[in-house]
């Protein structure tokens, strides 16, 4: 069991002093050597740029400067591979160039960004001996759009690259217009399956700079929907890989169980997907002694059945056949390229949000990991990750007293100059909100980081030298956001 | 086996017997009806509506992202129902309105549309694209499908290539750096077909009117056959629209 970090998330800071660009870099360095990595990079309308370097346990370390005079600078990136989009975002948006990056290009095409969708680069061989495949941005099923580039060698992928960009909403800037405290219906859009996971990170992020704090009761009821999102997702999960190897009892169980425990959301605060139940302050839907019971039977019934279902589908030889050494992912690449959530944890990487930058209502918690990288590795840690979470509301449930909504408190205008970072973890890995008020509490800018953003890369790799057509099982494996990175 | 036999008994028979008479629980928020005309209380409502859908005594289904601020702040004027039945073939009437000579409030309603119901009557056949789409419209449209909801029983289902289908399916508010593919898919879908907008997103552009990153220049110049509101709109919502528009809702 690790031990609760002795920090308390969401971090509230003031603006760190300018740094040189050198010693910004090579501070940067100096921490990614001490084990740190990058939570945020990324540039600010006020020339500077502003970077975030995590460790597990310790508060983040902000860093600070401004934009190189002749606007570019030697890349992180080669040495430190986790620096690779956060570069080539801050290239795109504000041209700053970074030097050596070995692969410059968009990543969302921004309105006024440096590139439009129709000069996206891409990697080629003039081998006659492979063929490209390109596939997207409609998708054959109910999905959203996006592009992969194939590069084959008969049946064989080579590379794989992926082209997001088409889901692009502007949402940042939207969430930096206005009251900052009138949001939530916006960050609970940033990708609609993690409403709560973004929506925790906004209310949490809001909160913290309008210097409340919600009761614990309340704060409870938030991680209980928390957990209730991610056995949710990842049921509908499994449904959807046994889907892809005609398993096609699993894909119906795990569907039938989805529903139940999104219809439990339902029940409470009117929407399948949590959506208008946290709010910042606190939450607009309690849960009573009798909705307290009832959530608890009825999460014990599907535990019970989802144990069943789990259980015969490890079991099945075909299913073991397809799953098993499919679309492995190193550790090392895990680690070097910062990936989160399921996709690291599957690859013998144990973080976790939830110890490392635990809320404050957190007890204690332990990540779940396995080391095989695989398909199996990411199917079997949704399935234990849900045993788990239903193992945290159970207990949360049976200590909760009667929450009333009314106990939810209002929030002053947020304090001025202030920065803060909220980190929750999500069901597809760690989610970072950034926000900073500017001198007159209206919002300088909201930089959201959805943990997809770090995770397609995972895809990439994972699909090198499998079959073409495993790459639906592949891709649902990680079931990653096009619009939370598109944002 | 043996295991996937338990599991095979004890998930039983999971699929809604009726989705165009399903309840659905009491806290949903369904079909809005407006209980009074109440000039501070729609003035007050219509300065914290997120997607500005409070008008003068008047609701914007379009518009609504279901947030329910309005009916918790001001619940003796705005109701919300556990009614799934909130589609509508016309724009205009997802605008609910007070009616001051009835002292009722106006609903949405879906015309037959007589060319699909001599055509589409036993097969509908759809195609999703998701244009700046949130993934919780597009849930939902997969969920209709899923073994509860299961629309597969009425001949309507989610195709895969824009040259089986008779409707496109449009979620979410219509990117900029969509909306090349989302016409591109419209046109390869043969005539005669139909547009749907799915969700407030697609409706009116939601949450996302105003940003510079969405663009319904294109879109504005079709003529949809049908709105489905929501946010996301409710798998029930999307089944008793596609059946009422194919005219087989009794």
């Amino acid at each position: 069991m690790k031990e609760k970090a002795q920090i308390v998330n969401p971090f509230l800071y003031v603006l760190p002093d300018l740094m040189e660009l050198t010693d910004f870099l090579n501070g940067i360095r100096n921490l990614c050597l001490a084990g740190y990595s990058p939570l945020c990079f990324f540039g600010t309308a006020r020339q500077e740029l502003l970077c975030g370097m995590a460790l597990a346990g310790k508060e983040p370390i902000l860093l600070r400067c401004l934009f190189p005079q002749d606007m570019q600078y030697q890349s992180l990136s080669m040495e430190f591979p986790a620096f690779h989009l956060f570069e080539r975002e801050l290239w795109e948006e504000f041209g700053v160039t970074p030097l050596g990056h070995p692969w410059l290009k968009p990543v969302r095409f921004p309105i006024g960004g440096q590139q439009s969708m129709e000069q996206y680069p891409f990697f080629s061989s003039e081998s006659s001996a492979l063929h490209e495949v390109g596939v997207g941005p409609v998708h054959a099923g109910v999905i959203e759009p996006g592009h992969f580039r194939f590069i084959c060698h008969g049946e064989r992928i080579e590379h794989l690259e992926i082209q997001l960009g088409y889901q692009h909403r502007g949402i940042m800037n939207l969430l930096s217009q206005g009251d900052i405290r009138q949001k939530m219906p916006l960050a609970e859009c940033i990708a609609g399956d993690t409403a709560i996971g973004h929506g925790l990170a906004y209310c949490s992020a809001i909160e913290t700079l309008c210097n409340v704090s919600v009761p614990t009761a309340l704060q409870t009821v938030r991680l209980i929907a928390l957990e209730l999102e991610r056995i949710a997702m990842h049921l509908a999960d499994l449904s959807a890989l046994a889907g892809d190897i005609a398993y096609l009892s699993g894909q119906n169980f795990f569907a039938a169980l989805r529903t139940t425990i999104i219809n439990s959301s339902l029940a409470i605060c009117g929407s399948r997907f949590g959506k208008r139940w946290l709010k910042p302050g606190g939450i607009n839907y309690g849960l009573s002694k009798e909705q307290n019971s009832l959530l608890r039977s009825t999460l014990e019934e599907a535990g019970r059945q989802i144990e069943r279902c789990t259980r015969a589908m490890f079991a099945d030889a075909g299913v073991l056949n397809r799953f098993d050494s499919t679309g492995s992912v190193s550790k090392k690449a895990a680690l070097e390229l910062n990936f989160s959530g399921v996709t690291a944890k599957a690859s013998g990487l144990a973080i976790d949000a939830r110890c490392d930058f635990p809320l404050s209502a957190y007890t204690e918690f332990s990540p779940l990991c396995l080391d095989s990288g695989d398909v199996f590795a990411r199917a079997s840690i949704r399935a234990k990750e849900i045993e788990q979470s239903l193992d945290m509301i159970a207990h949360m449930l049976s200590t909760l007293p009667p929450v009333s909504a009314k106990d939810s408190v209002s929030l002053p205008p947020p304090m001025p100059d202030k920065l803060c970072i909220a980190i929750t973890e999500g069901w597809r890995g760690r989610i970072v909100h950034v926000v900073k008020t500017d001198s007159e509490s209206g919002t300088e800018f909201y930089r959201v980081i959805d943990p997809s953003l770090h995770n397609w890369f995972a895809l990439a790799l994972a699909v090198r030298n499998e079959g073409i057509s495993d790459f639906p099982l592949c891709n649902k494996s990680f079931d990653l956001s096009y619009c939370g990175t598109d944002l | 086996m043996f295991n996937l036999l338990k599991a095979r008994i004890h998930h039983g028979y999971q699929a809604i017997h009726d989705p165009l008479n399903a309840a659905i629980h009491p806290s949903f928020p369904g079909l809005p009806t407006i209980l009074r005309a109440c000039k501070e209380d729609f003035c007050a409502a219509g300065s914290f509506c997120p997607t500005g859908a409070i008008g003068d005594n008047s609701l914007d289904l379009g518009k609504c992202v279901f947030c329910g601020e309005c009916t918790r702040r001001f619940p003796a004027t705005f109701a919300f129902n556990p009614n799934f039945r909130m589609a509508s073939s016309r724009r205009e009437s997802l605008i609910i309105r007070w009616d001051n000579q009835s002292n009722t409030c106006t609903a949405p309603a879906v015309e037959v549309n007589a060319a699909l119901k001599k055509l589409c009557i036993r097969s509908f056949a759809l195609r999703n694209v998701s244009a700046g789409g949130c993934n919780a419209c597009e849930l939902e449209l997969g969920a209709s499908s899923n073994v509860n909801f299961d629309m597969g029983r009425y001949g309507i289902e989610v195709v895969a290539s824009p040259r089986h289908a008779d409707a496109l399916i449009l979620t979410g508010p219509v990117s900029k750096n969509m909306e090349q593919a989302f016409v591109k898919t419209w046109e390869a879908i043969p005539d005669p077909k139909v547009l749907i907008l799915c969700g407030a997103c697609a409706i009116s552009g939601g949450s996302f009117v105003n940003s510079d990153a969405i663009s319904r220049d294109w879109l504005q110049t079709m003529q949809p056959a049908l709105y489905i509101p929501g946010c996301p709109a409710h798998p029930l919502s999307i089944i008793h629209g596609l059946m009422s528009l194919l005219g087989r809702v009794k």
